[in-house]
């Protein structure tokens, strides 16, 4: 018998019953007649507070609450990818086909499709002694992805029974298990997990592997390793969500989970159309195949869309256990953190800065330490990689959410307004950023890249910040009167500026771009300075170098290289010692 | 259902509490009878056990805690529709105010909206045609976005609207049935007034609905304002199948009724007072707009907010620019050199721009040409900030051709006559003719083939 309790008040989104009804905490429960979904969220031996997922309008004093006797979960099995979800996992093609295009209240659809037959292998035998997390089954769930079943994580016991290989749907009994009390548990594909506890694995690994996301500027200068965390901060319009869709379209993760937290409607439907019909370069498969959204748009309940990056995270979690390597777009975490805020408001507890509830660090830190590079319970390894956006107040980074994300997250691309008003993308500032992965993946790349690679781009770093302090005096008494190493210096920051780190993610070529182009375009700008350094220590005036297009060429690299046609390097560099020679004759 | 009750517990700016209240639900219209002759109605907006808090849309004034009949109606706000709502004038609550009789109609609808699903959505991608260089050239308005006009006082955003409308509506594609939703939230009514005479001067009148909550109306009314002409709009354009352009004036009022009423609940401010879940009410504004897929009808929304002196990081234009699809930025400055329309591009922005322009749209240049005109702008501040401190005279020749371009591109591209309409293809050519002005080189945001085909020096 499930409990029950009566609704005794209502304010927005949460609810009070009066009594102690015998809930639990964090207990999913449907409420009113409509049966909408809500959460315990506090209990009083007096009250039961419970906030609720759907719009309240319409729920009166006296209607009947039903505790479900579980965790607020997700339905784990195939069906996951090549989907899209509201913030409690409700399939948003199913809820358009019962109620239009209008979501309507209370609807009630199954998370996955139940009907679907998957074609099934078994890979356990009778005898088997099987421990928690082991896989039992896999199914082609996409093109490109495998489905692997697991044993759920808090079961172990022995196979007794097996069904043979065919089609089978979710709820069909793949293998029986005798546990050690002697009880028989019957298997099938699904299982459930609560969406607010971490899914065990055996132990967690340091970072080594770079997330390549065909970037220069992240892949480059700020690299994230899989397994890794990084905060995308920035205002309105400076890109958080294109540097988000460009990640999902590019990096080398297996998987995709893009979390649109607070979006706009119109953005994700752009997501779906573009997946759908873009191929992701290393499979050839349609991107969608390795995506799942989560879309709580701005105007859904606030309190699913606290709900929804939870979700998001456990569904990443879960193909991670079957080792793979996971990407979690995160867009926006501000938008979570401001409904944390908005709930904490409506309970009337006390506010710490800027309203948010106290809580808001632990909330974040607990959140992005479920990312990892794991080894799973069932031996494979596969990481979590957490990538949030965060949008901060007025785009200022002193606000709490931005200072406490960059706490707990060991990459920072910090956007820039002014990177941004001047069309500079992606606008993320290469002073202001910082990746903490540097060191930890320098092994990776000087073995899969170049030895020289980590020097290489330190050496652009240094001119970077060199351009900086110069545009300081620049500022101030114009850039006429510097000696003509640094009018150097600042010519190839610019070279760097727009033919490296600015990337057109229109351009067919340039959308998207390897590490090996990425290193050939770093020795080639750094060639050219060496060998325009050479000239101008000779007492060549910038003004003759200046006057060769040579530096509009190196820029145009990006564009005029094709990614496949990486041999035309050396020809650039026949270029320079041309330009090299022919400044040295005129002038002789 | 038609228990009345009489009496009240409390009386608390426009909330009011009421004890006894039987089977009443949350977001439910209450009708007050004030001394037996004033009609008001009022929606309860939290209620525990038999108490219910009802905020009072036309203010609590003369109400006693004894004279007040209470009637529940049994439904959330809703509202009748019809398309003959075109060319009337209502309230802010939808209540006709023209003397030209109630609206007939049996279909009624919730004010409050549901989010539409994002896989009914279809894409925006038709631009829409304003006639103003700034915008079509750089901030391309698309047919189903939500673009905001972020002003101050005294700037003319209003004059600014009333140039979309006139020369929006007036586009080629007349077969296509185009109608305006106008709701004024607390504005002034010299303001309320100048659109009426912009409507009936454009001949738009009787494609017009408007609802107006002016500076003195009640408070608590305003806050429904946006939600009954959002519904009229939707209405219109998913059922009635036309193209629907809103215009919510002044967001920020708006905004600032929510913190009034907030207040008086009782409730706790989260950033300069206003509630927390200011976010969660304007996004369930703005998201009202789009397309949905297989109806041939669009709502365009073009919201204008006048942002607490100039401050763009201020609560209201910072949440609105996180939920809109863009933003049209106003800026005293240029103002101040009588240029109108005062847009300043660089902070201006429409994200739907990339997918509505280009080749098959509008023309293939259109993208390269607008990055490369926003990046040589934001050129142009910096040798002039350059110029401020180390005098024009010492400026590099390269910086004093870029503060020639400023000041034309300025004076031609952003700036022109009220009534000048600009075809596209006049937008672009100047673009292309300003930027004749700078040496080629200059020009790294343009594909080489593009810069070959449109650049001629000046």
């Amino acid at each position: 018998m499930l409990n029950t309790g009566t609704i005794y008040g209502i304010n927005g989104p949460v609810i009070y019953l009066k009594g102690n009804t015998g809930f639990r905490m964090s207990e999913m429960v449907y409420v009113g007649k409509e049966k909408l979904v809500g959460e315990v969220i506090a209990l009083d031996k007096d009250l039961t507070t419970i906030q609720v997922y759907e719009e309240t309008t319409g729920l009166r004093p006296g209607e009947e609450v039903v505790a479900s006797g579980n965790a607020v979960s997700v339905v784990l099995a195939p069906g996951i990818l090549n989907n899209i979800f509201d913030g409690i996992e409700r399939p948003l093609e199913k809820i358009a086909e019962s109620g239009g295009a209008f979501i309507t209240r209370g609807v009630s659809v199954d998370s996955l499709d139940r009907t679907k037959k998957w074609q099934t292998h078994i890979v356990v035998s009778k005898g088997d002694y099987l421990h928690g997390g082991d896989i039992i089954a896999e199914v082609p769930e996409t093109h490109a992805i495998t489905h692997k079943c697991m044993v759920p994580p808090d079961l172990e016991g022995r196979v007794v029974d097996t069904a043979e290989d065919g089609e089978y749907n979710i709820d069909e009994v793949l293998v029986t298990l005798e546990l050690s009390d002697g009880t028989l548990k019957k298997l099938t594909m699904t299982q459930h997990w609560p969406i607010r506890v971490a899914r065990p694995t055996h132990h967690r690994f340091p970072a080594s592997t770079p997330l390549i996301t065909g970037q220069r500027i992240i892949d480059t200068m700020f690299p994230i390793a899989k397994g890794g965390t990084a905060a995308v901060p920035g205002g309105f319009g400076t890109g958080k969500t294109m540097t988000q869709h460009q990640i999902a379209k590019w990096s080398d993760a297996d998987i995709i989970i893009y979390i649109g937290c607070g979006e706009r409607g119109n953005e994700m439907t752009q997501v779906l159309e573009e997946f759908g019909q873009l191929t992701d370069p290393r499979t050839g498969n349609p991107l969608m195949d390795r995506t799942t959204l989560i879309a709580n748009t701005s105007n859904m309940p606030v309190a699913a869309r606290e709900a929804s990056i939870y979700t998001g995270l456990t569904l990443a979690e879960y193909y991670r256990d079957m080792g793979y390597d996971v990407a979690i777009m995160a867009d926006s975490t501000s938008r979570w953190a401001e409904a944390l805020r908005e709930l904490s408001g409506r309970l009337e507890e006390m506010p710490a800065e800027e309203g948010f509830p106290a809580y808001l660090a632990s909330r974040l830190s607990a959140f992005y330490e479920r990312a990892g590079m794991m080894h799973n319970l069932n031996g494979t390894d596969g990481s979590v990689t957490i990538i949030g956006a965060v949008s901060p107040q007025g785009g200022d980074f002193s606000e709490p959410v931005t200072q406490n994300t960059k706490r707990f997250v060991r990459c920072f691309w910090g956007l820039d307004k002014s990177l941004a008003y001047a069309r500079h993308f992606p606008a993320i500032h290469w002073l202001t950023s910082y990746s903490e992965y540097l060191g930890d993946l320098a092994p990776w790349y000087q073995d899969h890249v170049s030895p020289k690679f980590v020097d290489y781009r330190n050496r652009l770093m240094a001119l970077l910040n060199q351009e900086s302090s110069l545009l300081e005096i620049v500022k101030l008494i114009g850039s006429d009167v510097l000696p003509d190493d640094q009018k150097l210096v600042l010519e190839i920051s610019r070279v760097i500026r727009l033919g490296f780190l600015q990337q057109n993610a229109f351009h067919k070529d340039d959308t998207c771009v390897s590490m090996e182009k990425q290193f050939l375009m770093m020795d080639i700008i750094l060639y050219l300075y060496k060998q325009s350094r050479a000239l101008v220590t000779m007492g060549h005036p910038m003004s003759v170098l200046k006057s060769e297009n040579i530096f509009d060429k190196i820029i145009a690299i990006k564009y005029d290289v094709p990614n496949d046609r990486l041999e035309m390097f050396a020809q650039y560099r026949r270029d320079i010692d041309a330009f090299y020679q022919r400044v040295l004759e005129k002038n002789a | 259902m038609s228990i009345e009750y009489l009496g009240l517990s409390s009386i608390n700016g426009p909330l009011i509490a009421l004890e006894g209240v039987q089977d009443a639900f949350f977001d439910e219209i209450v009708e007050f009878v004030v001394d037996g002759t004033e009609r008001k109605i009022g929606r309860i907006v939290e209620i525990y056990e038999d108490r219910a808090v009802i905020q009072v849309f036309e203010g609590s004034e003369n109400m006693s805690l004894k004279n007040t009949h209470t009637r529940l109606t049994g439904h959330p706000m809703e509202i009748a529709l019809s398309p003959e709502m075109l060319g009337r004038t209502f309230n802010g609550i939808g209540q006709p105010i023209d003397d030209l009789g109630p609206i007939t109609s049996t279909m009624k609808r919730d004010v409050n909206g549901l989010p539409l699903n994002p896989v009914m959505r279809e894409y925006p991608r038709n631009y829409i045609h304003t006639g103003i260089s700034a915008i079509d050239g750089l901030t391309t308005l698309i047919r189903g976005q939500k673009l905001p006009i972020f002003s101050g006082n005294g700037l003319p955003h209003d004059q600014l609207a009333a140039q979309i409308v006139k020369q929006a509506s007036l586009g080629e594609n007349s077969d296509e049935q185009f109608a305006i939703v106008f709701a004024a939230m607390g504005v002034k009514h010299d303001v309320a007034d100048f659109f009426r005479r912009t409507f009936e001067e454009s001949g738009v009148a009787d494609h017009v609905a408007m609802f107006l909550n002016l500076a003195n109306d009640p408070v608590v009314e305003r806050l429904i304002t946006p939600k009954v002409a959002l519904t009229v709009a939707e209405y219109l354009a998913f059922e009635e199948n036309m193209h629907i352009l809103v215009i919510l004036t002044d967001m920020t009022s708006f905004a600032e009724a929510m913190r009034e009423v907030s207040s008086s609940k009782g409730e706790i401010p989260s950033r300069k007072g206003f509630p927390g879940y200011l976010y969660s009410e304007l996004a369930t504004i703005y998201e009202r707009a789009g397309i949905v897929q297989g109806i041939n009808g669009s709502v365009t929304q073009l919201p204008i907010l006048t942002m607490p002196n100039d401050d763009i990081t201020h609560p209201i234009p910072d949440l609105t620019g996180y939920i809109t699809e863009g933003q049209i930025v106003l800026e005293r400055e240029l103002h101040g050199q009588s240029i109108y329309p005062p847009i300043n591009i660089l902070p201006s922005l429409s994200r739907l721009m990339k997918d509505g322009i280009g080749a098959g749209y509008t023309r293939e240049d259109h993208q390269d040409l607008a990055n490369q005109l926003f990046s040589a702008y934001a050129k142009v501040g910096d040798a002039r900030n350059l110029a401020s401190v180390i005098g024009e005279d010492e400026l590099s020749p390269i910086d004093k051709k870029y503060l020639e371009f400023g000041k034309a591109f300025e004076e031609h591209y952003i700036g022109q006559g009220p009534n000048e309409n600009r075809s596209m293809e006049e937008t672009l050519n100047l673009g292309w003719e300003l930027l004749g002005l700078l040496p080629k080189e200059e020009l790294d945001r343009v594909d080489t083939k593009i810069l070959d085909k449109y650049y001629r020096t000046a």
